[in-house]
């Protein structure tokens, strides 16, 4: 393996030194470094350099919408994100609710060989809601699954849920809810509130997502069991949370780029790109939801990376999929949220992005310090960039970003996963 | 510049002898009806109707007729307001319909009142009656009564004003608005256009 | 203006221009032997109708085939499958065909304003899913205006369940443009969160609220709503929220009664009421739909065709009389 000789980034957005990445590993960091023969040299002046992002919620779609996306290009998109790990959500088709499944992704991860990817098995067989699928088997499995959820839907039926907590205790699991009481949100197409009354557009309310939040922590606080929530949206849904952590629930929680920025509002051009799953809200959600990132009650930014076909998009809104692309996008909108707006500096947003998700996760080797000794899986950015989101240029085999158009902070420049890289000069190298 | 080629009294002359004319061509007026043509030719029949009831103590019904949704130049200038149609009382089958207006101009105006008029009915003939002819014919179309004939140019146009409306009487001559000062383009204004 | 997909795209005069336009559209034809006016001769209008409505659809063809447009119908069942690729492969294949406009009703909210973003033609809303209906409206002002003499200051209440009503929404939104008061009086399922924003007071007390009004409108309210818990029973919702004799009594003696129809006789409204000679509209909001749709097609294509503005170097295909300073030229009906 190469060695690499970074010259000049600033670990975190703090002092600029050098790192010197050899066998996998962060050999030396200190100013004034030299190369080791046959090492290659990155100019990372004026760059931050952060651990490898972890995305707690994405989408590959396969097995099952190769059309959509692959295991492949997920990777790819992920990897020219800055992530060098990301956990693929179970709803596939087949389902991710057995170890043959889950190994087959993971093998698929493996053979792309762009980012980590740690399949999710889903908590209940075919994602039906009725019965526990083989979370031991899953856990066992080559996959080490360590992260359940039947995201996409909801485990509605609370004594299911009650016994999901419980099961995965036995190898250090996590049920991760979609929280969303179906039967408040039949048919609903957005947020319910004074949009979707003018829009004629059937609404989802914020207490769907409350109510399944609050049984949920009552019953981990019962049961003493982690609980993770996915894609926190409402401002409700961060106030039980503050209360539920200062009861000293062990529940960690996520918010995805797009709620943390976009409002319903978008709505009115009835365009399905801006259709998603939990909807997008108010403005006094999204303060609520970036000041409930800031002081840590939600513990991470993940994406719920969505790729959706053109013909499951150029649609009538009600006859559209929801979901969002967000994996080669999600850290200049944090960027653009927080770290503009002075919320977040730049060890936060590595801490929210990477440390905690890599921790809830269970990775052992992602999430580290930037320190001699560690993995060296990290992500180098340019933060005085500023792009603008090109959908035809993503890496994606999908082309459904909210930000078609838009000019973004912050450029990643390269990622290494594990000392080698997988995106130099902003192009991916696999 | 604005130049008044008639004031309110030769207005006022040039009604008068209409109206004589009026008299002679159509037997005293017998089975004859007045039709304004919308928006500008409305006050100008009854002007007429009233010289006529003053010399020969006759009384021509008179009505209005609103071209609009019969105008070939809706696709080169756009919509406009919809003006009133208002049968003349006894309606215009088998009558003698003088169509009334105050400038002829390409004559597309009255070839428009034309369509428009099968639409009311049958007349026995139609006529046309005009304030003033300013030439610039594009149709085979000719007045039966002229107040004053007047040659222009394209870069002017004739302004009738109408005291129940303008608060004088009196025929101006004014340069065109600048939209219709070139030539072979559309000469339609919002005063003096296509006639 | 290109497209009418919302009674919101009218402002003040613009309403009123459709509405002036309607009435003389209605004396141009009334009475006349050969009702065709040659105004929209050689432009081809699409009516696009997913969702089925005879009464609608026939409509609109009536007042295109008048101003001598050529129509093409395109009645396409929406499939339970509903796949959005039938919308753009639709629209893709009206712009081969050169349509000047579409009129489309559709399921679900939002689809006109998709096939907008595809076609170059104007777009004509009939009726999209629970959005809006913004033809109704007009003809619904157009109604009360012949009626009552104006819309301006009217007091209307709307009755039924405007959670679910294009008719209501576009409605709300008109009438507040043209200045009249409006109720809406439903049981509180049937209202939606974020009404409180609309241009219109609540009640859920139709008794209360019927002497004050000067024209009651009837929403629809389909029986299937109670199985999903709206109201307990069709009893309970007629007892509570339907017009029937008794409460026509307590209406002001000029008060009017509209529904856009179609009408659940014995549900939202009695037979009898239905049917009153003098108070109900019913029938001539019908007959007034045929004179606004006229007028809007006029207005939306009687100028230089949307699909080619460029045709004309003026600055704009609309006459500025038309807007705002059309009071001049339109001769005033006498007000009541």
């Amino acid at each position: 393996m190469t060695a690499w000789l970074i010259r000049g980034p600033a670990p975190y957005g703090g002092e600029p030194t050098d790192l010197l990445v050899r066998d996998g590993v962060i050999a030396e960091v200190g100013r004034g470094l030299s190369a080791p023969r046959g090492a290659h040299r990155l100019d990372a002046v004026g760059l931050v350099a952060l651990p490898g992002l972890v995305d707690l919620h994405t989408h590959l779609r396969e097995p099952g919408r190769e059309d959509a996306e692959t295991v492949e290009t997920g990777s790819r998109a992920a990897a020219l994100g800055g992530y060098t790990a990301v956990h693929a959500m179970a709803n596939t088709d087949p389902v991710a609710d057995t170890a043959g499944v889950v190994e087959q992704v993971w093998r698929l991860g493996r053979e792309a060989g762009l980012v980590d990817v740690r399949p999710v098995g889903a908590v209940t067989a075919g994602l039906a809601g009725e019965r526990l699928a083989e979370l031991g088997a899953m856990a066992d499995s080559a996959a080490r699954v360590r992260v359940f959820s039947d995201d996409g839907r909801c485990v509605a039926d609370a004594a299911l849920m009650r016994r999901a907590l419980e099961y995965v205790k036995a190898f250090d699991g996590v049920v991760a809810q979609h929280a969303e009481e179906p039967r408040l949100t039949a048919g609903a197409q957005m947020n319910e509130g004074a949009v979707a009354a003018r829009l004629g557009l059937a609404g989802w309310p914020a207490a769907a997502e409350e109510a399944v939040i609050a049984r949920d922590v009552l019953l981990a606080g019962h049961v003493g069991s982690r609980l993770h929530v996915c894609h926190v949206s409402t401002a409700g849904s961060v106030a039980i949370l503050r209360w539920a952590k200062t009861k000293g629930t062990r529940v960690t929680a996520e918010v995805t780029p797009h709620h943390l920025l976009l409002t319903d509002e978008l709505a009115e051009t009835y365009d399905p790109v801006y259709k998603v799953n939990p909807p997008l809200r108010t403005a006094e959600d999204i303060a609520a939801l970036r000041a409930g990132l800031a002081d840590g009650t939600i513990d991470a930014v993940a994406t719920d990376h969505a790729p959706h076909a053109l013909e499951d998009k150029e649609t009538e809104w009600g006859a559209a999929r929801p979901g969002m692309l967000g994996l080669e996008t999600a850290l200049s909108v944090a960027v653009l949220t927080l770290v503009e707006s002075g919320v977040m500096d730049w060890r936060a947003v590595a801490d929210r992005m990477s440390v905690r998700p890599a921790r809830i996760g269970r990775l052992g080797d992602a999430g580290r310090d930037l320190t001699e000794g560690e993995p060296a899986s990290l992500v180098l950015v340019d933060p005085a960039a500023r792009w603008q989101v090109d959908p035809a240029a993503s890496a994606s085999r999908s082309r459904n970003t909210p930000y078609a158009g838009r000019e973004l902070p912050a450029r990643v420049v390269a990622t290494f996963l594990r000392g080698e890289p997988t995106v130099f000069d902003g192009k991916a190298l696999l | 510049m604005t130049r008044a080629l008639l004031d309110a009294a030769n207005v006022a002359r040039v009604v008068d002898r209409m109206a004589h004319q009026l008299l002679e061509k159509t037997g005293g007026g017998r089975d004859t009806v007045l039709l304004g043509i919308q928006t500008r030719g409305v006050p100008l029949p009854r002007a007429l109707a009233a010289r006529v009831r003053a010399f020969e103590d006759v009384d021509l019904p008179v009505g209005t007729l609103d071209v609009t949704l019969h105008r070939d130049d809706l696709r080169l200038r756009g919509v406009r307001p919809l003006a009133e149609t208002e049968e003349p009382p006894g309606g215009v089958d088998g009558k003698l319909v003088v169509l009334v207006d105050d400038v002829l101009y390409s004559g597309r105006t009255v070839r428009a009142a034309l369509d428009a008029l099968r639409d009311l009915g049958r007349p026995r003939a139609v006529q046309l009656a005009v304030l003033v002819d300013r030439g610039h014919r594009e149709l085979p179309i000719r007045a039966d009564y002229v107040g004053k004939n007047l040659p222009t140019s394209h870069a002017e146009t004739v302004r009738v004003l109408v005291s129940e409306v303008d608060g004088r009487d009196a025929v101006l001559l004014e340069p065109a608005p600048t939209g219709s000062a070139r030539a072979g383009q559309a000469r339609s204004g919002a005063a003096g256009g296509a006639r | 203006m290109r497209h009418l997909l919302s009674a919101a795209d009218l402002g003040r005069d613009d309403a009123l221009a459709v509405l002036d336009t309607a009435e003389r559209m209605e004396s141009a034809i009334a009475g006349r032997e050969v009702k065709k006016l040659p105004t929209l001769r050689g432009r081809t209008v699409v009516n696009l109708f997913f969702e089925d409505s005879t009464r609608t659809r026939t409509s609109f063809e009536l007042a295109a085939k008048r101003l001598s447009a050529d129509v093409v119908t395109f009645s396409a069942k929406g499939s339970s499958v509903s796949k959005g690729e039938s919308l753009k492969d639709t629209a893709l294949t009206l712009e081969a065909m050169g349509s000047d406009a579409v009129v489309v009703r559709h399921s679900m909210s939002g689809a006109p304003h998709r096939l907008a973003g595809w076609v170059r033609g104007s777009v004509v809303n009939a009726g999209d899913g629970t959005h809006e209906h913004p033809t109704q409206a007009l003809l619904d002002a157009y109604t009360m205006r012949r009626r009552l003499g104006r819309v301006d200051g009217l007091r209307v209440t709307i009755v039924g369940d405007v959670l679910h009503s294009r008719v209501a929404r576009s409605n709300v939104l008109l009438l507040a443009t043209l200045g009249a008061e409006v109720t809406l009086v439903a049981p509180p399922t049937l209202l939606p969160v974020g009404v409180e924003a609309w241009p219109a007071a609540v009640s859920y007390d139709l008794d209360a609220s019927l002497p004050k009004a000067d024209a009651v409108m009837m929403l629809r309210v389909q029986r299937e709503r109670m199985g999903d818990s709206y109201f307990p029973s069709a009893r309970e919702y007629s007892r509570r929220y339907g017009l029937d004799r008794r409460r026509l009594a307590l209406l002001p003696d000029d008060a009017i009664v509209m529904h856009a129809g179609p009408m659940n006789r014995g549900m939202e409204i009695a037979a009898e009421v239905a049917d009153d000679p003098r108070r109900s509209t019913i029938v001539e909001q019908v007959s007034n739909g045929v004179s606004v749709r006229m007028a809007v097609l006029y207005l939306l294509l009687g100028g230089p065709s949307p699909r080619d503005p460029s045709l004309l170097g003026a600055p704009s295909p609309r006459d500025p009389a038309l807007l705002g300073g059309g009071a001049g030229t339109v001769p005033r009906r006498r007000r009541a």
